[in-house]
């Protein structure tokens, strides 16, 4: 047989997403509660200044690691975070946080490495560790523990051997945070075991009721941190497919090896965006971060009302309320019957079951309808 | 944020919430939601709410100008003088002192361009401290309030995505 998947390929199962996204895309009267990028547009500026590199025919590859202008801000930018990073070689742009995603993780796992990684959690983790080679090891986060990652689920789950683990706070799909204290726990287990971390702080603007914290600012996680961000989340720019990771010089070399001979480059339009985004839309990103924050409380407060059990998700654009049983068929059910998508909380691991992902990256107005419909649902249970 | 000004940031996006609403998006109780309203307006920080009507969408006819107004000062009349006569008039919808080549910028509206012209002519202009005024009938509203007039819809975002 001809063009057969190899068996790391072929050993990934299809995402579960996908099953709600056509069942979804069956009728045109649902409100979606299940998309995971933001509802605004870009901010009018960095689109701007993305049309004007067009104009001026700024259509060539950069430098491989992106333009320095844009690293410089980058770092300047990561600065907020208590980050140092030389711009000339401690910053990789890439081609959204997802090739940073892939990149460290085939640079850094080794065939038959054991890769830790919380869950529920996003995605794309998982098959990224697989198709580098290495072993993925789940450890559960629960409701309990606001679905932070805590030293006692690490040891619970073997993470001691781990190699290295993969860490995202705000968390995709539950919309949790860790605090300092909880950041700095993880941190020493990470120090006593030389586990190496791949933290993605994607959604680190998006926390509310309190700052960011980053792993890679606790001691002695700097020299074993890649820290991965991107301008899809706090930016509104998803389809402009830009990231970055950074990291000690060492590393980024060796990330870099791999990105100049697989993307050569991210993309340069996105890159003249990036630019502009960094130097004038943070009053934008303000402005989105204050109204995610207002239909955070609207979410969490209407489910307390209707009476489904939800963790106080303090970050990114997500909650993800206890559905009392089968979240597959909730989910389906949900769709069926009152035309509101949710993700249901298994296809973020095992240990979401009985959960399900809300996005409120949605107007106030699709908000409003959607838990009036969900509350519906939920009486006619 | 202060819950107060949170509340104004959401007002002056939409003033037609319910107060039960506000509350869950402010994260309190609609008891203080309806305190810190009456603050506001008591205050005279909040002074009205109103709709931001695209009138071209109306069989009204609605004729509006922008009238730019110089004006000479003397030793009894300022500013304030002359402005608390002008707003006077229901015509005037707004009226702001501004720094440039006029003084007083406002907006008067009316049913026609000619009941616009003669309310200038006839109430505007006569006043004796005003030198010239500039009339400059708006003839398409593309954003007001912060609000974009042009009709570009569509979430083309996938309807359920990671
Ligand atoms: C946690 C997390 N990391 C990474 C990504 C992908 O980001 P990008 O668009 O920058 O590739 C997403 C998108 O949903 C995400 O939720």
């Amino acid at each position: 047989m001809t063009l057969q998947p190899n068996d790391r390929v072929a050993g990934v199962p299809e995402s579960g997403i996908r099953k709600f996204f056509e069942l979804a895309e069956e009728r045109d009267d649902v409100i979606s509660l299940g998309v995971g990028e933001p509802d605004f547009s870009t901010p009018w500026a960095a689109r701007s200044a993305a049309i004007h590199s067009l104009e001026e025919g700024r259509t060539s590859y950069t430098s491989n690691r992106g333009m320095s202008d844009l690293r410089r801000l980058i770092s300047d930018y990561s600065r907020r975070w208590d980050h140092e990073y030389d711009p000339e070689t401690e910053v990789l742009v890439t081609t959204g946080a997802s090739e940073a995603v892939d990149l460290a993780l085939r640079t850094f796992v080794s065939p038959g490495d054991t890769v830790a990684i919380h869950q529920p959690n996003y995605i794309s983790y998982q098959p990224g560790i697989e198709f580098a080679g290495g072993e993925p090891l789940g450890v559960t986060t629960t409701a309990a523990d606001d679905f932070a990652l805590t030293p006692a689920a690490l040891a619970e789950a073997g993470a001691e051997e781990a190699d290295l683990l993969v860490f995202c706070y705000p968390n995709n799909p539950t919309g949790a945070v860790m605090d300092a204290d909880e950041i700095r726990a993880v941190a020493e287990f990470c120090v006593d075991n030389d586990i190496d971390v791949i933290a993605d702080e994607i959604y680190a603007a998006l926390t509310y009721d309190g700052d960011h914290t980053s792993i890679a600012s606790m001691p002695g996680m700097r020299e074993r941190t890649i820290v991965i961000n991107g301008f899809s989340k706090a930016y509104a720019m998803t389809g402009l497919r830009l990231g970055y990771a950074l990291g000690p010089a060492a590393a980024i070399e060796s990330m870099n090896r791999v990105h100049q001979y697989t993307m050569l480059s991210a993309p340069t339009t996105a890159q003249y965006a990036a630019i502009e985004a960094l130097r004038s839309c943070e009053d934008a990103v303000d402005e989105m971060a204050a109204e995610y924050n207002r239909r955070r409380r609207f979410v969490l407060s209407r489910f307390e009302e209707i009476g489904l059990d939800c963790f106080t998700a303090r970050g990114a654009f997500y909650a993800f309320p206890e559905c009392g049983g089968d979240d597959e068929a909730f989910a389906e059910d949900l769709l069926k019957e009152e035309g509101v998508a949710v993700v249901p909380g298994r296809v973020f691991g095992e240990s979401g079951a009985g959960h399900l992902r809300v996005s409120y990256a949605t107007s106030m107005r699709e908000l409003k309808t959607a838990m009036n419909r969900i509350e519906t649902f939920c009486r006619n249970r | 944020m202060d819950t107060k000004r949170e509340l104004l940031s959401l007002l002056s996006t939409d003033a037609r919430e319910s107060t039960e609403d506000i509350a869950r998006q402010l994260g309190v109780d609609p008891e203080r939601v309806e305190a810190l309203l009456d603050e506001l307006e008591a205050e005279g920080t909040v002074r009205g709410y109103q709709a931001v009507v695209d009138w071209d969408n109306t069989d009204d006819q609605h004729v509006a100008a922008f009238v730019e107004l110089n004006v000479e000062l003397n030793r009894e009349t300022g500013y304030e003088e002359i402005a608390d006569r002008i707003a006077r008039f229901s015509e005037v919808e707004s009226l702001r002192l501004v720094s440039g080549d006029y003084d007083f910028a406002i907006e008067v509206t009316g049913d026609s361009m000619q009941d616009v012209s003669q309310f200038i002519s006839n109430q505007i202009a006569p006043i004796p401290e005003i030198t010239q005024t500039v009339t400059h009938f708006i003839m398409e509203t593309y954003k007001e309030a912060g609000i974009d007039f042009g009709d570009r819809d569509g979430d083309d975002r996938l309807s359920v995505s990671p």
